[in-house]
């Protein structure tokens, strides 16, 4: 076996049975791994209509063909569930070391179905492989987690764990690995504390096999060489010496970066909060995740104040999402906030974007201090952002409540219009009214509002890999369908999205074919990931979701944005979808046409669905 | 003079490309188990330390060896191991008083650095600069490395 390993565990937590199976390399060959090929699995065992936070749903990892060799970036894996946050299909990847070991254990996946009666978590040493009480650590956070599971099993083994927010089941709850690094949107945490499944400790010694270990290298080095060369991701290029936070100046003197819950795009104290000033301020070292050459990870040092410490510093979107997004400017906090979601397990995105909806409310006057257990909530409160993260966590007072999301909260209290969600999955750090095509990627994506799944802020931005003008409507549909499937294709070979600044589908597909031995084109390898895209599609459209879902916030639609280059803009969506629906080869309701089915070698069981 | 390959943990990202290169190189598999070169983390104060062979000028490998199936190479610099004079005993990887001497009993055979006969793929791959391959200018190289740190923790106490 090349790239793959060839087998998957599947879990019975209801009865405690652990079987082996051969992966179906047929699905192997049309979906690759990872996101996509754990979609099909998915798709194939639960009726998309079920609770996501039920038996019925079952948690999928999966790492992909290339993970655990030297194929750039390529230490990834993938959670996929039916998303509780959304009711979509919900997938999340992840860095760091976790996948990579899984592999070398001697397996491409775990298949999680039913439900635990008592908390447990699975211990896999290479063909050892066994189903183990988690009682004395239900309650502990993700780090203490992490040290006990490594204490009591091999001090060198990875775990994957949920921390008290997965348990708790809110619904934005993260799968963290190595401590760090999580699978972070669509709630796979919490689906996987329905399941009383505390974590996955996994130790391996196997290797991997490619199947041609010249051209594997020449591709590999090739691949290495353009990221090692590109200015994003290269020496001295902003990833690596800024972090991801880089972004946070770009999109901020472009007026695109979301303030105060979307009511303004340009932060007044962006830089406070700009990778320039982490890096000067806070950066420890860069760390990078598994065969990774970017390393656009954060180790920082809070240097004083009641936050002081060591901690891997925030992504771009956590930056945002506690910093502009809440109006707050105080990098200390913003940094204890991200450390304080490690710990309980929690998507940040969601997080920061639920406490600045929670402040608009607050402000307006929908909800009261008396809501708030007598706590007020007012943008720009850097102390809010750190409290509220650890009460939605833990679930307690109004916490609670903002356990469901932004959308949930903000519909109990009658102003769903001022949740910034997209199947009730919270939009990140991009202003869509000032970035067309991001627009239109958040309307259309298949796990709601997100920015991995068309990073259009690339062509629209950054100018990669042409520059496109951000408030032009026309052609940014074909072009999302590439980034789109393209994405897919990344995501199911489980290596970094941001390989994709330096190299593309020529690199990828070439890898790929070294690693695997498959004889696929160029041109196949793309319509694998337009399958996946079409795939996810459908489950989504069984599951319920129609045309009208694939919308935006009214705010992005009607209130124009109040400065910067878009002054005057709104999102205009209408125009874009319906020709995006065209350059997909779906029906004007958005459903793939049966020749579309067809061409992709897909099921045409949603045709009868609908 | 000699090279030799000097390591900087300040460096280090943790990406382990140095253990795949190693592995893929020397057995045709992806497996750092298998690799000369290992990469330690210390995740509660964000450090990592590749750890490999340091080519000892008084190798204690080379003393325990019944068989002289390692050798140091006085030209190179190198501690050699003959795979096929090695009995397999293990008391080079008792000996080594760091560790780096390893045994692989997927393999059945012990691991140990050849600096790749003087293009070490470890290096090659290094994305961050964290492990090099260069004349070893006397004791300096390494006394500035050290030198380094304290600048670190001092540095780190005056700011």
């Amino acid at each position: 076996m090349y790239g793959w390993t060839g087998k998957i565990i599947r879990v019975n937590l209801t009865d405690k049975k652990i079987t082996i199976e051969d992966l179906n390399m047929e699905d192997a060959r049309l979906y690759l791994g990872g996101r996509g090929l754990a979609s099909k699995i998915l798709y194939d065992e639960i009726d998309p209509k079920i609770d996501p936070l039920s038996p019925e749903n079952k948690l999928i990892f999966m790492t992909g063909p290339m993970t655990g060799t030297y194929a750039a970036c390529a230490g990834r894996f993938n959670v996929v569930a039916k998303a509780p946050l959304t009711g979509t299909i919900g997938a999340a990847n992840s860095g760091g070391h976790f996948g990579p070991e899984l592999k070398f254990a001697g397996y491409d996946g775990i298949i999680f179905e039913g439900k635990s009666d008592t908390p447990v978590y699975l211990h896999i040493y290479d063909d050892l492989i066994e189903i183990k009480s988690a009682e004395h650590i239900w309650g502990k956070d993700v780090f203490e987690t992490t040290d006990i599971l490594l204490k009591e099993n091999e001090e060198d083994a990875r775990v994957a764990c949920i921390g008290p927010a997965g348990e708790k089941q809110v619904l934005f709850a993260t799968v963290m690995n190595d401590r760090d690094r999580a699978a972070g949107r669509s709630g796979m945490g919490a689906v996987m504390g329905s399941k009383n499944l505390k974590a996955v400790v996994v130790k391996g010694t196997k290797g991997i096999n490619v199947a041609d270990k010249n051209r594997f290298i020449e591709a590999t080095l090739d691949a290495r060489k353009k990221i090692k060369e590109n200015p994003v991701t290269g020496t001295g290029g902003g990833l690596p010496t800024y972090g991801t936070e880089v972004l946070v100046n770009i999109l901020n003197e472009s007026h695109a970066l979301p303030t105060r819950n979307w009511k303004e795009s340009y932060f007044e104290d962006g830089d406070k909060i700009s990778g320039e000033y982490l890096t000067e301020n806070y950066l420890v070292r860069n760390k990078a995740c598994f065969a990774c050459s970017i390393g656009c990870g954060r180790v920082v040092r809070i240097p004083d104040g009641k936050y002081k410490g060591i901690v891997a510093g925030p992504e771009y979107e956590a930056g945002w999402s506690f910093g502009a997004s809440c109006g707050v400017g105080d990098m200390n906090a913003i940094d204890k906030a991200n450390h304080v979601c490690n710990l309980l397990g929690i998507d940040p995105i969601t997080m920061g974007a639920t406490i600045a909806c929670a402040m608009e409310l607050y402000e307006k006057g929908y909800i009261t201090k008396e809501d708030l257990g007598g706590k007020e909530l007012k943008f720009g409160d850097a102390e809010s952002i750190i409290y509220w993260t650890e009460q939605t966590g833990n679930r307690e007072g109004f916490g609670d409540i903002m356990a469901l999301g932004s959308y949930r909260m903000a519909e109990k209290y009658g102003h769903p219009e001022l949740s910034m969600t997209v199947k009730k999955q919270e939009m990140p750090a991009y202003d869509g009214r000032a970035i067309q095509g991001m627009a239109l990627s958040y309307a259309t994506s298949n796990r709601g509002g997100c920015h991995v799944r068309g990073y259009m802020t690339s062509p629209e931005v950054l100018g990669i890999p042409v520059k496109t003008d951000p408030l032009v409507t026309e052609g940014k549909a074909a072009l999302l369908k590439t980034f789109q499937d393209l994405t897919a294709v990344v995501d199911s070979s489980d290596i970094c999205l941001f390989t994709t600044f330096a190299i593309g589908l020529p690199e990828i597909s070439e890898m790929l074919r070294g690693a695997t031995g498959l004889e696929i084109s160029d041109e196949d390898v793309l319509k694998i990931g337009e399958r996946i895209w079409n795939l996810e599609r459908i489950f989504n459209i069984e599951a319920g979701f129609t045309k009208k879902d694939d919308t935006l916030p009214e705010r992005l639609l009607k209130e124009p944005v109040t400065s910067g280059p878009a002054k005057g803009k709104v999102a205009e969506l209408e125009v874009m979808l319906e020709e995006y629906y065209q350059v997909r080869g779906w029906n004007e309701e958005g459903i793939p046409t049966e020749e579309k089915l067809e061409e992709l070698s897909l099921d045409k069981r949603v045709l009868a669905a609908v | 003079m000699s090279k030799g390959i000097i390591i900087s943990p300040d460096k280090c990202t943790g990406c382990r490309t140095c253990e795949l290169a190693c592995s893929f190189m020397k057995h045709d598999n992806f497996n750092p188990k298998d690799a000369a070169i290992s990469v330690l983390a210390f995740d509660e104060v964000g450090l990592q330390v590749p750890m490999t062979c340091l080519q000892c000028d008084d190798p204690h490998c080379v003393a325990v060896c019944p068989v002289n199936a390692l050798e140091k190479d006085e030209n190179t610099g190198v501690v050699n191991h003959d795979r096929e004079k090695c009995i397999g005993c293990k008391m080079c990887v008792s000996a080594c008083p760091f560790g780096n001497m390893t045994y692989s009993s997927r393999l059945k055979q012990v691991i140990k650095c050849d600096e790749c006969g003087g293009d070490p793929q470890c290096v090659k791959l290094c994305p961050s600069g964290a492990i090099v391959y260069k004349e070893l200018d006397s004791s300096m190289e390494r006394r500035r490395n050290i030198a380094s740190c304290f600048k670190e923790a001092f540095g780190e106490v005056i700011r």
